[in-house]
């Protein structure tokens, strides 16, 4: 590679670059998931084994972390997709007093550093003595990740055509038909990203689910409490195995994508 | 008509009303008991009472000083640096991408999908005291023979700026995406200059991006705790890792609750100072 086209090509080198950087822990998480450690920790190199996949749940707690993770991630996502949803229909679609105030309001917990809505959920249990566990870890979820699916629904509807709609209605259909057939329908790619994004959003929290979470044990917890003693490769291969699903379901997505642009 | 008249004036009301009263019982609320608990004293045999203990602030801002400083200190480093290392970037797949963006946008979200605790653990790994970046930058005299990286503050910001970095590089890459090709033809053909027609139309048509970008991994890097915790020593704790302890550990809520106070009412005031200079409209959409 000759200087001058390393010059020519600076931004393209730099992407690489940054690229490869961006990817460098990946790798190295993929990578030591494949290795027999031989003290607690996991951290040099030792040799090849398959034996952290076959045996992913043998440490105990890992499994039962996983699940929990999961089960609140999906209804999670789902009750502030739902809730997300309407308040951005209510927000794009009408005029109405109180509108600045809520914008600013919906924007204020993404403007908050987690470990302070974390710590103020606490003091709202504590002094009301609710016992934590599952239910204030989905309440905490819920109420971040909300925001999340305003923004997303609200993204979309701002580019809506309300024409459609408009015939719709001059067609006869009544207001409740119109948002079945026609609005929800062309605001679903918005509402299944606002999901995805949620989930992804909530299967990864650790700060706040850290404060809230009680005796319960979600993955990201499980893993701040094994790095403590110990890091077993088991937990490189519950967060590549969750990579690998997630890049999939995203690359038959952007392939599914180009081909309906090629097409169109 | 009447009646028709009235549902449509509430409809946005009970639209907003689930998600709001979510946001108002688990958000707003807790800030005010937030308040509440960091003016209480006692300590956790005896249990806290309310007694308008304002000292807990002092104390806090007394005491841990230099954790905040530290705080803004990584986090402002982190925020630049992300900036100049993701624009490039941002530029070049908006600009070049052609129909690889989405894939190239792909890889740029791609490490959100490892969680958060185990990219931080990746970086412990690869910036081990025998690992393979000591071992090189050791070898190019930038770290003196037997010299560490990890347990450093250079550790703690570098895994800052890796784990934020895609809330850099996705607002500016939109920003840039939806600039006018011939805007900046015509700019070409006006300075005939590249430099200058990206310094006076490309860079100002992004800036929304910019400050998208810097707000999105300032604020979330001011509060971080795991860098510190995992990559860091105790001399590079940050106002975060106070709060969890004081919180999680050692039970004193009410200093816990101060400093988390301040933190937020310093952030605000950051970001109304930074609405101010670009305009709110663009900050909450």
């Amino acid at each position: 590679m000759s200087l001058a086209f390393v010059r020519r090509h600076v931004l393209t080198v730099w992407s690489l670059l940054f690229f490869g950087y961006l990817l460098l822990p990946i790798a190295v998480v993929a990578a030591f998931s494949f290795n027999h450690p031989k003290g607690r920790f996991n951290y040099t190199w030792e040799s090849f084994t398959w034996s952290n996949w076959t045996h992913w749940n043998a440490i105990p707690g890992i499994q039962s972390a996983v699940v929990l993770s999961l089960e609140i991630a999906v209804i999670a996502s789902i009750l502030a997709t739902a809730l997300g949803t309407l308040m951005a229909l209510a927000l794009v679609r009408y005029g109405f007093r109180g509108r600045g105030t809520t914008n600013f309001i919906v924007f204020l917990p993404l403007s908050t550093p987690e470990i302070v809505l974390g710590a103020s959920l606490l003091t709202l249990f504590l002094n009301f003595n609710t016992p934590l566990g599952f239910w204030t870890i989905l309440i905490a979820h819920v109420m971040f990740c909300v925001s999340f699916a305003v923004v997303t629904v609200k993204a979309r509807l701002v580019g809506f055509d309300r024409h459609l709609e408009e015939a719709a209605m001059d067609l006869g259909a009544n207001e409740w038909v119109t948002f079945r057939k026609v609005t929800l329908p062309l605001i679903a790619p918005a509402i299944l990203a606002a999901l995805l994004l949620c989930f992804a959003i909530s299967v990864d929290d650790f700060v706040v689910t850290y404060f809230v979470a009680g005796p319960r044990v979600t993955f990201p917890i499980f893993v701040w409490g094994a790095a403590r003693v110990a890091t077993p490769p088991q937990i490189n291969v519950i967060g590549i195995a969750f990579f690998v699903i997630a890049v999939t379901a995203m690359l038959g997505n952007v392939f599914f994508q180009n081909r309906r642009a090629v097409r169109a | 008509m009447g009646f028709l008249h009235q549902r449509r004036t509430l409809a946005p009301y009970l639209l907003l009303a689930p998600g709001m009263l979510w946001l108002a019982i688990f958000f707003l609320v807790p800030l005010g008991f937030l308040v509440y608990q960091s003016l209480q004293s006692g300590n956790i045999d005896f249990g806290y009472a309310f007694t308008w203990a304002w000292g807990n602030y002092w104390d806090a801002i007394k005491g841990y000083r230099g954790e905040f400083e530290r705080s803004f200190e990584y986090a402002g480093l982190a925020t630049v640096i992300a900036l100049a290392v993701s624009y490039p970037v941002a530029y070049w797949i908006a600009f070049r991408g052609g129909r690889w963006k989405n894939l190239l946008l792909l890889f740029i979200v791609a490490p959100f999908f490892v969680t958060y605790l185990i990219r931080t653990l990746a970086w412990e790994t690869i910036l081990s005291d025998h690992g393979l970046v000591v071992r090189l930058l050791t070898d190019i005299h930038l770290v003196p023979s037997g010299g560490r990286v990890l347990a450093t503050g250079t550790a703690v910001v570098a895994g800052i700026t890796y784990n934020f970095l895609p809330f850099m590089a996705l607002p500016l890459y939109v920003s840039l995406e939806q600039i006018d090709h011939s805007l900046v033809e015509a700019a070409e053909d006006l300075y005939a200059n590249k430099w200058i027609a990206f310094l006076r139309v490309t860079f100002p048509l992004s800036l929304p991006g910019v400050v998208a970008g810097t707000l999105l991994t300032f604020i979330p890097a001011a509060g971080d705790f795991i860098n510190a915790q995992l990559l860091g020593s105790p001399t590079t704790h940050m106002i975060g890792n106070v709060i969890n302890s004081k919180f999680n550990e050692l039970i004193d809520y009410p200093a816990a609750a101060a400093m988390s106070f301040i933190l937020m009412a310093i952030i605000l005031a950051m970001i109304l100072v930074y609405a101010r200079a670009v305009g709110t409209e663009k900050l909450t959409g």
